[in-house]
Order: structure tokens, then C-alpha cells, then sequence
């Protein structure tokens, strides 16, 4: 079957280009260090999980991965592209929900998603807007003003708006905060099933331990703008001697607190 | 994963009508937006028409020169509406949380700079359009009879506001919203030199050298010269022309210099005060 051979020589070939490269990355604001000489890259089909406190670097991490924030030093490419000189191409292809950013509260749900529908160039809006909807379960309020949903049906309208374009690379920043654990499972659940699907490539910041450990292969950590460990959250556990990545959070956490 | 071609025109019109669209949804679902619109041109509209009718009857030489200070009042309104639109624009992406959004799609600043201007080009032509209107009937004196050049002059005035309307933008996304009341006001800085209501030879010498240096000058001495003296001058409107594409530039300049800056410095997540 050689289409079939095909197929998977192709897949193969995206697994082992990386999408996403970070080389020496940091971001200093005068003598604070947020983001201080980081590397890591992440491919396609892999969901890779961003951990650490308050403060750790995470969020200033993925703010300059998604071109939000100029970095001090290093090199990022995402889907091949300088983020620093040639960041367009590769922003047509990637997408992002934060907690920290909210769509125009005024606009219907409906009218936002046509408004970035047409920002990112998606073609046949209307019925990738009404897909969508009914994937994630959006389409009877789409014509609700955002402003007016509740914290779950703005994180799946903030989910809507991610997917729109069909991302190769995916950002979340803390994509389930503020979520009841049924909505926050939900959501997870169509994280899942849009990687599958798709093959994108998700890079997520998170403080849900139980979160990290079900969606992603492989776990950086972060402490002081530095990754100190990674690995799947099985080897860390294993690792670390713990019974969960929670209790290897709270030591890698308490470390350097008491190296401090 | 979808092999998806990687080349992202760096001017795509399709951008532009989608945020096109996101200020038309904002302004049709929100109607303190639309009467926002056509309150201030009206309002300044009434209280200068008729103040200017009180004088009309009583001073020889403002009678004859009744249309001088309601079309400059109509004029300057257009200049003004259309900084404070754009700037309002931009604003409304800070106070909506959205700038991130924004910046992180793939619109080009060059696309956002369009919509912005061309949203607050519409936006003047309604509020002082409507003041504009309101004047046939409450006074009988349509500024539209000034012809093709009352056009030229909108449309110069037009484009000083979207010069002034950018600095502003820039300017907030620098300092934050702590700076927002610069937005409210900063046209006001220009008034006085750009002799909307008195010939340029009112001021001193020296600060007809600041006059002559500002876009709206030209533009008001050109119109008094078609209300008073019947003449259109055409090197008046090349001046104003010249100038604009200047202030232009620099305003847009500004204002992506000081995009570049928010990124350096982390502002975009955190553009409050």
C-alpha cells in the first residue's frame, strides 16, 4: 500500500521538523530577568505543556512567542518564519486564547467571529463560523453580545475564535481558569480532539496539574525565567520520586525559594 | 497538519473590511455611539449659528461675512471629528481588551492604519455632514455652495485629523491610558495658529511663521477667500496638500514606532494605566 506508506513518510517528516524553535531566548525590563536565555522547540502532533509559578517567565514566554512582546535576546521561529522579521506568514497559521485578552464585548459572539473570520482570511466564513458553533457549542448565543456570557461561554467563544483559522500552532494561556471542572473537562476535550484532528502543534501555560498531566507528552519547567526540568510528566514523576506533577511542581517550585 | 502556502499578501483589502466591520457593528448595535455622531457638530452648530445671526444684524461688517464664521465652525468641526474618531477607534481596542487580539492576527499595521482612517473619514461625514444639513433650514446658508472647493477642504481637514488623530493613538499607546485625555483635547492645541475664524495677518509675525507651517491654515485662508472674495486659490490647497502628506507620514510613523515600543516593553496585555 504505498499511499498508505505515503501518508505516514509525511507525517513522520512534520513530526521531525519542529514548529515552533526557541533559541537563547530573553526578555529583560531593566534589572529583571522575566525570560532569561530559554531553548526548547516544539513539533507537530505534540502538545507540550508550560509550568511554573507566578512570575516564572511562563506568560512572557508565550507573549513573545505569539509576537505580542519584543524579546531582549534569542531567536524564535514558528511554521519556519523569524518571528522578529518575518512574523506575518507565520501569524496567518497560528492562533491563541488568553485569559488576559477579551474579544469586544459590544459585538455579538456571531459578529466577532466574522470580524477575525476576515482577519485571518478564512474562506466561506458564514459555515466555518456555523461549524464551529455547533462543535463547540456556541450557536445559541452567537447572536449574544460577549459581553453578556457567562466566564464558560466566553471561554468557548474564546476557543471559537482560536480554532478559526484552523491553526497549525495553537497558544493557550491558562485556556480552563475561572472554569467549572465539567466546562474545564469539555474544554480539554475539544483541545483533544482538534489536535487529533488536525495535527497542530499546542503549546499551553497552565497552574491545572491534573490539566498538564491529561493533555500534554511532554513538560517544560519553568523557575526564574529558566527551564530547570522537562520531560513527559510520567519521567518527571518518576524522576522526582513523587506520586504526582503536582507534588513535582511544589519541588521544583519550593527549590528555588530556598535557593533564594 | 495542513501545508498551507506560507505568502500572506502585505496588503489585503479583506483585512481592512473586517475591521471595517468590527467599528460598524459597534456603532450599529450601540445607539449613545450614533448619537455621539451628530451631538457635538450640532450642538457647537446651534450655539455658533446663532451667535453669529445676533452679530449678522448688528455689525455691517459680519453681515456681509455671515458665512465666514459658520463654515469655518463647520470646517474645524470636520477636522476635529475626524481626530477624535480615529483616535476613539483605537481607544476602543484598549478599552475592549482586544489589542492583543489585534496584534497577534496577522492584520498589518499599514491595513489597521487604513480601516482607521477610513472609519473616521465616514465618521466625520456623518457628524459634521448632519451639522452641515441642519444649517440649510435653521439658517438658511448651505455651505455646500462654496462648490468643488468646500470638497478639497473637507477632505484636507479630513486628513489633518487622521495626522493628529495618529500621534494621539501613538501617543496613548506609549503612556497608557493615563494619557487619554490628550485624545479629547489635542486638536484644540492647533486652533489658535490655524486662524479658523480670523485672517492669518491677526497674528504676530512670528507666529504666522507657526500658521503657515500648519495644514488647516491654508485651508481656512482658502475658504475665506471663496466666501469673501469669490476667488478659489488653488497654491492655498496645494500648500495644505503638501503639508498633510507630511504630517501624515510623520503621524503614521509615530504611531508605529510607538506600536514597536509597547512591544518592547510588554504594554500591549497591559494597556491600562
Amino acid at each position: 500500500m504505498p499511499a498508505r506508506s505515503a501518508d505516514r513518510n509525511a507525517v513522520a517528516a512534520e513530526v521531525a521538523t519542529p514548529v515552533v524553535v526557541v533559541e537563547g531566548l530573553a526578555k529583560h525590563f531593566g534589572a529583571v530577568r522575566a525570560v532569561d536565555g530559554v531553548d526548547f522547540s516544539v513539533h507537530a502532533h505534540e502538545v507540550v505543556g508550560l509550568l511554573g509559578g507566578n512570575g516564572a517567565g511562563k506568560t512572557t514566554t508565550i507573549a513573545m512567542l505569539l509576537g505580542l512582546l519584543i524579546p531582549t535576546a534569542g531567536r524564535i521561529t514558528v511554521l519556519g518564519h523569524d518571528m522578529r522579521g518575518d512574523r506575518w506568514p507565520a501569524l496567518a497559521r497560528m492562533n491563541f486564547s488568553s485569559p488576559y485578552v477579551d474579544l469586544p464585548q459590544r459585538l455579538t459572539v456571531r459578529e466577532n467571529l466574522r470580524v477575525y473570520a476576515g482577519l485571518y482570511g478564512v474562506p466561506d466564513a458564514a459555515r466555518r463560523i456555523a461549524d464551529l458553533a455547533a462543535e463547540l457549542q456556541v450557536a445559541e448565543f452567537l447572536d449574544r453580545r460577549a459581553g453578556k456570557l457567562s466566564a464558560g461561554q466566553k471561554t468557548r467563544v474564546a476557543l471559537a475564535k482560536a480554532l478559526l483559522n484552523a491553526p497549525d500552532v495553537l497558544f493557550l494561556d491558562e485556556p480552563t481558569a475561572s472554569l467549572d471542572p465539567d466546562t474545564a473537562d469539555w474544554v480539554r476535550s475539544r483541545l483533544v480532539d482538534y489536535q487529533r484532528r488536525s495535527g497542530a502543534a499546542i503549546l499551553l501555560a497552565s497552574h491545572n496539574m491534573g490539566e498538564v498531566e491529561r493533555l500534554c507528552g511532554r513538560v517544560l519547567m519553568m523557575r526564574e525565567g529558566r527551564i530547570v526540568d522537562q520531560g513527559s510528566p510520567q519521567a518527571l514523576i518518576e524522576k522526582y520520586g513523587r506520586a504526582t506533577l503536582e507534588q513535582v511542581f511544589l519541588d521544583i517550585a519550593r527549590r528555588g525559594a530556598r535557593a533564594a | 497538519m495542513s501545508a498551507r502556502a506560507a505568502s500572506v499578501p502585505a496588503f489585503d483589502w479583506g483585512r481592512v473590511d473586517a475591521m471595517l466591520r468590527r467599528h460598524w457593528y459597534l456603532v450599529r448595535g450601540s445607539w449613545p455611539r450614533i448619537v455621539d455622531l451628530v451631538y457635538w457638530p450640532v450642538v457647537q452648530m446651534l450655539v455658533w449659528g446663532f451667535l453669529t445671526q445676533f452679530m449678522a444684524t448688528n455689525s455691517s461688517w459680519i453681515a456681509n461675512a455671515f458665512g465666514v464664521l459658520l463654515a469655518g465652525m463647520l470646517l474645524w468641526d470636520a477636522c476635529m471629528r475626524s481626530q477624535l474618531s480615529l483616535a476613539i477607534c483605537f481607544l476602543e481596542e484598549i478599552w475592549s481588551r482586544n489589542l492583543g487580539h489585534l496584534f497577534v492576527s496577522p492584520l498589518r499595521p499599514a491595513e489597521w492604519i487604513a480601516a482607521l482612517m477610513i472609519v473616521s473619514g465616514l465618521r466625520a461625514v456623518v457628524g459634521a455632514g448632519s451639522a452641515m444639513l441642519l444649517c440649510i433650514p435653521l439658517y438658511a446658508y448651505s455651505i455646500f455652495d462654496m462648490g468643488l472647493p468646500f470638497i478639497a477642504f473637507f477632505l484636507a481637514l479630513t486628513m489633518t485629523g487622521w495626522a493628529i488623530g495618529l500621534a494621539v493613538s501613538g501617543f496613548v499607546m506609549r503612556q497608557g491610558m493615563g494619557a487619554e485625555n490628550v485624545v479629547w483635547g489635542a486638536t484644540f492645541l492647533i486652533a489658535p495658529v490655524s486662524c479658523v475664524y480670523y485672517p492669518v495677518e491677526t497674528l504676530p509675525g512670528w507666529l504666522q511663521w507657526v500658521a503657515w507651517s500648519i495644514p488647516s491654515t491654508p485651508v481656512f485662508e482658502g475658504m475665506r477667500g471663496v466666501i469673501v472674495d469669490g476667488v478659489f486659490k488653488p497654491e492655498l490647497l496645494a500648500a495644505a496638500t503638501a503639508l498633510n502628506a507630511v504630517y501624515l507620514a510623520l503621524g503614521a510613523w509615530y504611531f508605529l514606532a510607538s506600536c514597536r515600543k509597547a512591544r518592547e516593553r510588554g504594554q500591549i496585555l497591559q494597556t491600562g494605566e
